[in-house]
């Protein structure tokens, strides 16, 4: 994961907007000793990053039991990152590709969270590494989505299966799935349309296109990503709660990091759901996706 | 879904009760309570602080009511101070929409990406057309999302509105920018006969400097009467960043949180109106195009406390209960207020809800039942089970369960296939749900009931009504300068 260029970049934009953030670093810049003030002042701020209520009292337990009226050193910013990086999954893999035969990558998400996005750049990821790809545009629902990944697959010069809004997503599913074992794709990703996971039936509806892709590829769907909005707060832990249980994820995607919400559910969402991170999305164009690293996230968090 | 954090409130609600008097030691616990659900509702930390040290100032300064549980009285200040600072000013309410008087009125929505613009520039045209008699054209001028200009045209003849776009952006910069889009379309709306024109700006970040200046540019350019912020409702303790970023570049004048349909807290809506003192004027609730709401601040506070969004309940009742005939909902009002809630109403509401759909959701935003279903327990199978167990039960236990003792407990338990201390715990949470009930009914909002209630038909929500209409504003948004020399003054007033 890139920060560094790309908030070089988002700097010099800041200027103004700065001071509102309370930046986790400028706390250990504090001489004298942890005492309850600095407790304070530390929960602040984690709870400032949507970090949450449970892996919040962790931590700044953790701080306390280890530092309670010692002077504040550059040890404990260390001690602090390893255990934020501790409540985090290890090192993001990217994707687990199949052996042989194509993987199948089924992509969900609430609304609006970036999964169409994700899913292009996801497809660039995947050309580089050498892989043919298709994108199944079973979005049906919202207006233009279709056209929206039509445009993508055009950019990416990739194969789209798609139907008119308003049809069947399953079987746009399903010959996505039929086109990809006859032309012998590497990659097939299914783009799905957004849906609260408080939508009982949309839930249903998605755990139909996942049966389908179980029972035309082998193995598949060999990745179940959630897309997260990194803007989102505590709903988010919900939200992977709800789309874990119905169509078993297998990992997140955080879109929209680049701006200055850094996304802290995730902690909650470790802890909760061991849902690992996969990527994280850092912008609108095709190379602004990063594999997820606990080091570098933890890095920008006690950043600007 | 909410049950967790209603359950945490209902607790720190348990804790208090029964204590006699507020004193500082006795409210402490509960008011880290209520700081943690709001936390957990997504509040800004700072403005949580801040609200719960004006609860507690409040709370202690207060004589405690013979008539009241303190408990009560706390819940009671905590709901209507959230409703105070999510109103604007009530001597002078805001208006809805500041219509131009001599040329077509330019509404703009902006906010970050994905946020539902698009979807609300279409929700508002369509208000607009059908509720304010207006003639609205829908203005694409987001050029950057893919398929954004489609999707706007799509939304647009789904409804018969027209919309004004001029094809993607070339490379290389050549053709349309949006500025120039939002000019040409401002002119065209005043040959064509558009009385409002309503600008969907492409999604920014508040950091990001020329697409803010863009946004600066069209606002100096083609002076929108209003300008809103659309801002998803499930936004974390970043809300107040953007929305104060946004606020500073553009002077908002209003508001428009989406996706409240889910089960988000929506704590952002306290937030953005404590930080920016720009009043929330709709909700969206859905991706149907009917599916906006004018923002009520009783609901929402009801939904941040998470005690149940009554309000919400009662108005989709409302919507399925068509044929209810004005004396049953008077019946039903009587009852409310005397908190004279039996199993059969109980009941009853579970039949409309079940015709509804959504069951769990609505489960989860009545009052007190969240904690029907019990943690890790599939909601459909606890549904189920209680469904069961009313059924078991005659009409006399309904109408009155304290009748219910062991054996009628191993009678029904037999009969539903449950075991008799479920039908025990069953109906200590329903005596639950009939104080708070109750409760509600005394919390002097008979009013607010008695609005909503008489609403039914006509009603500010309901599906045959309209929204009261706008007034007619004052001519066009003041120049920046104008604004600026407001906007200190206000907040000088605020001190
Ligand atoms: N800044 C930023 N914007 C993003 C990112 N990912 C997606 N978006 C934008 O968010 C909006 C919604 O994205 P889209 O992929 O259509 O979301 P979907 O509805 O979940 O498919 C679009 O305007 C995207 O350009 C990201 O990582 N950063
Ligand atoms: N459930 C729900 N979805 C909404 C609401 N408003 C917008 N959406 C959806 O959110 C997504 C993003 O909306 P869009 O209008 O494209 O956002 P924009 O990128 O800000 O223009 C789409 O899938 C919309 O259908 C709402 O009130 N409720
Ligand atoms: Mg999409
Ligand atoms: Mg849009």
């Amino acid at each position: 994961m890139v920060f560094g260029a790309l908030f070089s970049k988002i700097k010099q934009g800041l200027a103004k907007t700065r001071s509102l953030f309370s930046s986790i670093a400028q706390l250990f810049s504090f001489k004298g000793r942890v005492d309850q003030k600095f407790l304070d002042e530390l929960e602040k701020r984690l709870y400032l990053a949507d970090v949450g209520t449970y892996a919040t009292q962790e931590i700044v337990a953790r701080v306390k039991q280890a530092y309670l009226d010692k002077e504040v050193s550059g040890e404990m910013v260390a001690f602090v990152k390893d255990q934020l990086k501790s409540m985090l999954t290890a090192p993001s893999q990217g994707i687990a590709f199949a052996p042989s035969g194509p993987t199948v990558i089924l992509v969900a998400g609430v609304n609006g969270a970036g999964k169409t996005t994700s899913i292009a750049k996801l497809a660039k990821y995947c050309q580089g590494q050498g892989k043919t790809v298709c994108v199944a545009a079973c979005d049906t629902f919202r207006a233009a989505a279709v056209e929206q990944l039509t445009i993508w697959s055009q950019r990416l010069g990739c194969e789209i299966v798609k139907n008119q809004q308003g049809s069947d997503p399953a079987s746009v599913a399903h010959d996505a799935c039929e086109k990809t074992k006859a032309r012998n794709f590497d990659v097939l990703i299914v783009d799905t349309a957004g849906r609260l996971h408080t939508q009982t039936h949309l839930m249903k509806e998605l755990d139909k296109i996942r049966r389908i892709v179980i029972k035309q590829i082998p193995g598949a769907p060999h990745e179940v990503l959630l897309v997260l909005d990194a803007t989102a707060g505590q709903n988010a832990i919900l939200q992977a709660e709800n789309f874990k249980k119905t169509i078993a994820c297998t990992g997140i995607i955080l879109a929209k990091l680049d701006g200055t919400a850094k996304g802290g559910a995730i902690f909650g969402i470790k802890q909760k759901l061991d849902l690992p991170v996969k990527f994280v999305g850092l912008g609108e164009g095709l190379d602004d996706l990063e594999v997820f690293n606990p080091t570098e996230y933890v890095e920008k968090l006690f950043e600007d | 879904m909410f049950e967790g954090i209603m359950r945490g409130l209902s607790e720190a609600i348990k804790g208090m009760r029964g204590k006699g008097k507020i004193t500082e030691a006795n409210i402490q616990e509960g008011l880290r309570q209520v700081r943690t659900a709001l936390l957990e509702a997504d509040v800004n930390f700072n403005v949580v602080n801040e609200f719960i040290e004006r609860v507690k100032g409040q709370a202690l300064g207060q004589q405690v009511m013979r008539s009241l549980d303190p408990s009560e009285q706390i819940i009671k200040i905590i709901y209507e101070e959230l409703v105070r600072l999510m109103k604007g000013e009530v001597e002078k309410p805001e208006p809805l929409f500041h219509f131009a008087k001599d040329r077509p009125t330019v509404l703009m929505l902006c906010g970050l990406q994905g946020s539902g613009k698009t979807t609300t520039c279409a929700k508002l045209a369509m208000l607009l057309r059908d509720r304010h008699g207006k003639k609205p054209l829908l203005v694409a001028a987001d050029l950057q999302r893919p398929a954004a200009v489609e999707q706007l045209k799509t939304l647009g003849e789904q409804l018969g509105i027209p919309v004004y776009a001029e094809g993607p952006a070339q490379p290389g910069g050549k053709g349309p920018n949006p500025v120039s889009v939002c000019n040409n379309a401002a002119a065209h709306a005043r040959s064509a006969g558009y009385d409002v024109i309503i600008l969907d700006t492409a999604g920014r970040l508040h950091i990001a400097e020329m697409p803010m200046e863009e946004l600066k540019q069209i606002d100096r350019q083609v002076r929108p009467d209003d300008v809103f912020f659309v801002c998803d409702a499930m936004t974390g303790q970043d809300a107040v960043n953007s929305a104060k970023a946004f606020d500073d570049a553009l002077d908002l004048n209003g508001v428009i949180l989406t996706k409240l349909d889910g089960d988000a807290r929506g704590g952002a809506a306290l937030s953005i109106k404590q930080v920016t003192n720009v009043a929330i004027k709709f909700m969206g609730v859905g991706e149907k195009l009917s599916a906006l709401e004018e923002f009520v601040p009783e609901r929402m506070a009801q939904r941040i406390m998470g005690q149940g969004d009554v309000w919400s309940i009662i108005e989709k009742v409302q919507r399925v209960q068509q044929e209810l005939s004005a004396e049953e909902i008077e019946a039903q009002r009587k009852k409310l207020e005397k908190g004279d809630f039996n199993l059969d109403d109980f009941r009853k509401q579970f039949t409309q809800m079940a015709k509804m759909g959504g069951m769990k959701d609505m489960l989860g935003s009545m009052p007190g039942m969240g904690d029907l279903i019990p943690e890790g327990e599939d909601p459909d199978v606890a549904i189920k089970r209680i469904q069961g167990i009313i059924d078991g039960m005659t009409k006399e236990e309904r109408k009155n369960p304290d009748v219910i003792d062991l054996s009628r407990r191993r009678r029904i338990a037999q009969g539903s296939g449950t075991e008799p201390h479920n039908i025990k715990q069953f109906l200590n949470q329903f005596a639950q749900v009939r104080v708070i009930m109750r409760q509600i009914a005394n919390m002097s909002m008979m009013d607010r009931l008695k609005m909503l209630m008489g609403m039914g038909k006509s009603g500010m929500i309901g599906p045959g009504g309209s929204l009261p209409k706008a007034k007619i504003g004052t001519g066009h948004r003041k120049t920046a300068k104008e604004r600026a020399d407001e906007r200190k003054k206000k907040r000088k007033r605020d001190k």
